[in-house]
């Protein structure tokens, strides 16, 4: 079966929170894999402990684009103690799709940069 | 060419199409069994035993010494030292030779076409050394920029090497590959190696031949170079063995790589006294089965002979570069040079909006396998600009069939990314 499912293209072709957010309100952070040249920059808002805003901008695989995608769907809303709680397997199957070890980096690129975030 | 049928692992798979032998070759049956007869029928350290299964293992270990030497065109056995492979033979030369000649304000020169094995160690050098670090570009030909052709169309063309911008009489060192592992450019080591030597008659040229060797005769005395590194596994031999051939008048002046058993010739409480060129370089028992497989690589490639299967992969290069061209030319952008004559059987691309890894992901879905990142060239990628690319290499073992799959594969791939 291939990874490459209609639902991963669509995150990856038209990603979800593909944006910016305004400047001095939101936090901000880079993350990268040299490995593949995967980079990654994303934004969040927090309010009392509670995701308002999220946006990332970035180039990569498929994978790592459609994860950061969907992360930033389901963490929006979420509250800060929920999303730091989440696991490296929440994350995968957030994509439905079983992925390699190799491939984990690239699904995980987007978690890092979350994380780093929240606990920044 | 039909050896198919010398390589086990296609019966274990019958479906592959395996396009990645830039990163490692498969293995012959013959290599497979001279390893297992060691291990099986003389399993025993060398250079000590006084029993004859020990002796038999010596013995095949030393005659390998000897097929390398006549397969680089050594003039000696002796000045051929085996390592882990490319890297450590590398390594080896930049830590001994390295800091016994080379001092701040000195010039350490490479291409920014090298292998990570041929680029960090002398990149450390210089740092350590407080040497300056200069590194050859390349041109929008994907060769490097010294090098001048004034016949592009091939035959007869005339080669113009400018190194004058680059080595002066402070260059100690030139570390040069003879074909790079990304764009698959043949460099015209020979002729740089006389004009660096027309500058500065004194610097050492330590040639990167791990792409080279499984695919082109190599003649070190004709190269005129000072060391010359490669591996076994890309040439249908184990992992884990390697070669480093150097001048036997420098190697007997460098101090040796590591200290320990098999490298003394005496030790007291006071003092060690070290064993002549090569086995000054080969401390601690070596990798016999591999340097056993080795010999057993070199023999299969020379029954094939290596100039009919470079022919092989020049033709299945210019096929695939055809076809490439007529179905997907508008999807796929190529890296490497466009005449055969400068081109080893790799080719490299990238497809517009789609990642290498993904590439190579639905390729692998059709039991295609290519690599895909940066080859351990990252230089090379961030002057081509591009984060990662995707390669497919050729060797004895693929077939036009292999090459329409691949383009059959990359079609896919379009197709899913439309």
């Amino acid at each position: 079966m291939s990874i490459y499912a209609d639902l991963i293209l669509d995150h990856y072709q038209h990603p979800r929170n593909n944006t910016l957010l305004t400047p001095g309100v939101s936090k901000s952070v880079d993350v990268n894999n040299p490995l593949c040249g995967d980079k990654l920059h994303m934004e969040i808002i927090e309010k009392d402990g509670v995701m308002q805003e999220i946006g990332f901008t970035g180039e990569g695989c498929a994978i790592s684009i459609a994860s950061a995608s969907m992360l930033s769907e389901y963490a929006k809303g979420k509250s800060k103690a929920e999303l730091l709680d989440l696991n490296a397997q929440d994350v995968v199957g957030l994509l439905g799709i079983d992925l390699t070890p190799n491939r984990m980096k690239c699904a995980l690129l987007g978690w890092e940069a979350l994380i780093k975030l929240l606990n920044n | 060419m039909n050896v198919k049928k010398d390589f086990p692992i296609f019966e274990a798979h019958p479906e592959l199409i395996y396009l990645d032998s830039g990163a490692t070759s498969l293995k012959p049956q013959p290599v497979i069994d001279a390893i297992v007869e060691y291990y099986s029928t003389y399993s025993a350290n060398i250079h000590r035993g006084l029993y004859k299964i020990s002796e038999k293992a010596s013995a095949e270990y030393e005659e390998t010494r000897s097929v390398v030497a006549r397969f680089i065109n050594a003039p000696s056995p002796d000045e051929v030292i085996f390592t882990h492979g490319t890297t450590e033979s590398i390594n080896l030369v930049a830590s001994t030779l390295g800091p016994e000649r080379v001092t701040e304000g000195d010039e350490i020169v490479t291409t920014v076409m090298e292998h990570h094995a041929n680029f960090v160690p002398w990149q450390q050098l210089a740092f350590n050394t407080g040497a300056d670090f200069k590194v050859i570009d390349i041109n929008d030909h994907f060769e490097l920029s010294v090098v001048e052709k004034s016949d592009r169309r091939g035959e007869g063309h005339q080669l113009v090497i400018d190194l004058k911008r680059v080595i002066t009489n402070k260059t100690k060192i030139l570390a040069i590959t003879l074909v790079s592992n990304t764009l698959g450019t043949i460099n015209p080591v020979k002729e740089i190696i006389a004009e660096a030597k027309k500058i500065n008659p004194r610097i050492i040229t330590v040639v990167d031949a791990a792409q080279a060797a499984p695919h082109n005769v190599i003649d070190v005395q004709d190269l005129e170079c000072d060391f010359l590194a490669f591996s076994g596994h890309k040439m249908l031999g184990p992992t884990g063995v390697g070669v480093l051939w150097g001048r036997k008048q420098l190697l007997d002046s460098m101090p040796p790589y590591q200290f320990g058993g098999d490298m003394i010739n005496e030790v007291s409480l006071e003092k060690t006294t070290y064993a002549k060129t090569p086995h000054k370089f080969e401390a601690g028992t070596p990798h016999i089965a591999g340097v056993i497989g080795l010999k057993a690589a070199i023999t299969y490639l020379q029954q094939i002979g290596l100039d009919k299967i470079r022919n092989h992969e020049k033709e299945l290069t210019m096929y695939a570069g055809r076809w490439l061209n007529d179905e997907l030319s508008d999807a796929i952008t190529f890296y490497g040079p466009r005449h055969i004559e400068f081109m080893a059987g790799i080719i490299t691309f990238t497809m517009k909006g789609i990642h290498p890894h993904d590439i190579a992901q639905i390729l692998d879905e059709q039991h295609i396998a290519v690599r895909a990142g940066h080859h351990c060239a990252m230089p090379l990628h961030t002057q081509l600009d591009i984060p990662a690319s995707t390669r497919a290499s050729f060797y004895l073992y693929n077939s036009e069939e292999d090459v329409e799959k691949l383009v059959e594969g990359l079609k896919k791939v379009k197709k899913t990314f439309s």
